[in-house]
């Protein structure tokens, strides 16, 4: 049976960057420890003879020709940002993990 | 702020003595599509910021990717090119990170099934031939770019905010890596650079990247170890990014040998981490500690399907892969009878493919190289470019050269008449007649100014009367300075000999 410690799921909020409480992890975590259950009860059904199934459509190779296309105007791309500067994206200093 | 935390280094020598050396390079080659791996943004370099966008790379909700064909097609021959096996079946997978640099908030990547895998490729430094096994070769899509705004050198460091560019977000790349590079010894600097100039040959006849290390089509990140000897486990290693020069490679090889040396010299551990390489000083400052995989939460990229290379079209790219580069570099040297010498000056000029060019439009092997290194070398160099870039072609100079032969130029005209094409005048044909710089073979003229020449020098014309040839120097110096540097200077000696025979 799996389980999902505090410890793991407060490293994954940090990972998705989600803020979560003291008292949210306390809620949530044996909340997802009921989910994994439930997802690793589908793999008691799946026998050796099924493979992990990522794409359920049977199709591979779907390529496009290498041409261009179009796209948005800068303008256009920028429509949706927080702010913008020298025609960029202006975004927050990057945090300490980079150095 | 420049990187001012000085780590204690032993020299390279030092470090060499005590430890071995274990190398790992990964290279991210930019591929030269007309597109970009999943949409149909162009990719051309140098574009107004953000004018090369659409839903797709910009990661905008309800977009959806399609695979670039011809990037997969260059994936496989590079695959191919390395003696790697190419997967029978493999997926994209997403790599998820929050960065601003990604604006979809992962990178569609390749994770445990590289489209490539498990080849060789061979690289020689001062006539000593090294293997390098190649673990992978994988597709994934390049990052936007940002610019670091308010700190002193537009570096991270004290930065204030970033600002970011996305015309290069989904510009499809390949990565290359390698497995564990060992019994380099202490030439594992010039072992890190060859293999880095070789893979630059191999994709630039492949003709699948424009690999220009400066504008960043090629980049490269050094994973060194250091252990106590050949047979001890591999140390701890550290990967040092964005070493993007041939130059920088080297260096930084042996920067990190000296740092990672001194550490261990004095009873400390190496950190296993990513390391900042500061081009302008040489030397690297630590960045983040590395992330595991698992952080990663790699996971197959649900929005596009298996690749699942057919085996006919994988022979028939195998069979029509360019000859190796050093295959290629030994049949032409055999061919053009250059000693050893030569040929690495040729390719270290990176004028094989030129040379090549000059003597397939008629010159003779000694003449094309003679005017690629010396002639076209140092104007390339005072114009800051590379050779290739130069406003001459290989046609270009063979006519020149042919010109010489026919006696229609000296070297010296065949200098200006360069001067004439680089500054776009027309062809060498041209640019004789435009600027009249035909040497003077009308007999007529030439006699008469040796004539004259002559009669203005008397005493020296005596010297070469009493059978002091060497006078004709002079004479030879004044008849050239009236025919303003337009006459065969062999023809004028000729001409007065006999008439002061």
């Amino acid at each position: 049976m799996p389980d999902i410690t505090r410890e793991e799921v407060a490293h994954l909020a940090d990972l998705a960057r989600i803020d979560l409480s003291d008292a949210e992890l306390d809620h949530l975590a044996p909340q997802l420890a009921v989910i994994l259950d439930s997802i690793a009860s589908i793999s008691e059904v799946a026998a050796e003879d099924v493979p992990p199934t990522s794409h359920p459509l049977p199709l591979t190779n779907v390529f496009r020709e290498d041409v261009h296309r179009p796209g948005l105007t800068a303008e256009q791309a920028l429509s949706g940002a927080p702010a913008v500067e020298e025609q960029r994206f202006a975004v927050p200093r990057i945090l300490g993990e980079e150095g | 702020m420049t990187a001012t935390t000085t780590d204690p280094v032993l020299s390279f020598d030092e470090a060499m003595a005590r430890f071995d050396p274990v190398l790992g390079l990964e290279v991210h080659v930019e591929l030269n599509t007309v597109s970009k791996m999943f949409c149909g943004c162009s990719t051309v370099f140098g574009a107004p910021p953000n004018t090369q966008t659409c839903p797709v790379c910009l990661g905008l909700p309800g977009s959806m990717p399609v695979v670039n064909g011809k990037a997969v097609e260059a994936a496989i021959r590079i695959g191919l090119a390395l003696n790697c096996s190419i997967a029978e079946w493999c997926r994209f997978a997403r790599k998820n990170y929050f960065y601003p640099d990604m604006p979809k908030n992962f990178q569609t990547s390749q994770y445990d099934e590289p489209i490539a895998y498990d080849g060789w490729t061979e690289v020689d430094v001062d006539g000593t031939t090294y293997r390098i096994d190649i673990e992978r070769a994988h597709m994934e899509e390049d990052t936007g770019k940002s610019l670091h705004v308010g700190g002193a050198t537009g570096r991270i460091h004290g930065a204030d905010h970033s600002l970011v560019d996305y015309n290069r977000a989904g510009i499809p790349l390949i990565e290359i890596v390698t497995k564990p590079v060992e019994g380099t010894g202490a030439q594992a600097p010039q072992v890190a650079r060859a293999y880095v100039a070789h893979l630059r040959d191999l994709l630039l006849g492949l003709g699948v990247s424009d690999v220009r290390m400066e504008q960043g089509s090629l980049r490269c990140d050094v994973n060194l170890s250091l252990r106590e000897s050949p047979s001890a486990p591999f140390g701890t290693r550290s990967e040092t990014k964005n070493v993007n020069s041939l130059r920088s490679v080297e260096r930084a090889v042996r920067y990190e040998t000296g740092r990672q040396a001194a550490r261990l010299a004095a009873g400390e551990r190496v950190v296993q981490e990513t390391r900042h390489w500061h081009e302008d000083t040489g030397i690297t400052t630590p960045g983040r500690s590395k992330e595991e995989a698992e952080d990663y939460r790699y996971f197959p990229e649900p929005d596009l399907v298996p690749i699942a290379p057919d085996r006919a079209w994988v022979e028939q790219l195998k069979a029509g892969l360019p000859e190796p580069p050093r295959e290629r570099r030994a049949r032409l040297q055999q061919e053009w009878g250059f000693s050893d010498l030569e040929m690495r000056d040729t390719v270290g000029a990176g004028a094989l493919g030129l040379v090549e060019e000059t003597i397939a439009a008629g010159a003779s092997p000694a003449a094309a190289r003679k005017w690629w290194l010396s002639e076209m070398a140092r104007r390339a160099n005072e114009q800051g470019v590379e050779l290739t870039a130069l406003a001459v072609t290989p046609a270009d100079v063979a006519r020149v050269q042919a010109l010489v032969d026919e006696g229609k130029v000296n070297d010296k005209l065949a200098r200006q008449v360069f001067d004439g094409v680089l500054a776009g005048e027309g062809t060498p044909d041209e640019v004789v007649e435009k600027r009249g710089l035909a040497v003077v073979s009308d007999e007529g003229a030439l006699s008469a100014a040796v004539d004259r020449a002559i009669e203005a020098n008397p005493d020296v014309a005596q010297k070469i009367r009493d059978g002091k040839v060497a006078a004709a120097g002079a004479l030879i110096g004044a008849v050239m300075k009236e025919m303003r540097g337009q006459a065969d200077a062999g023809r004028v000696r000729e001409l007065i000999l006999e008439k002061l025979a």
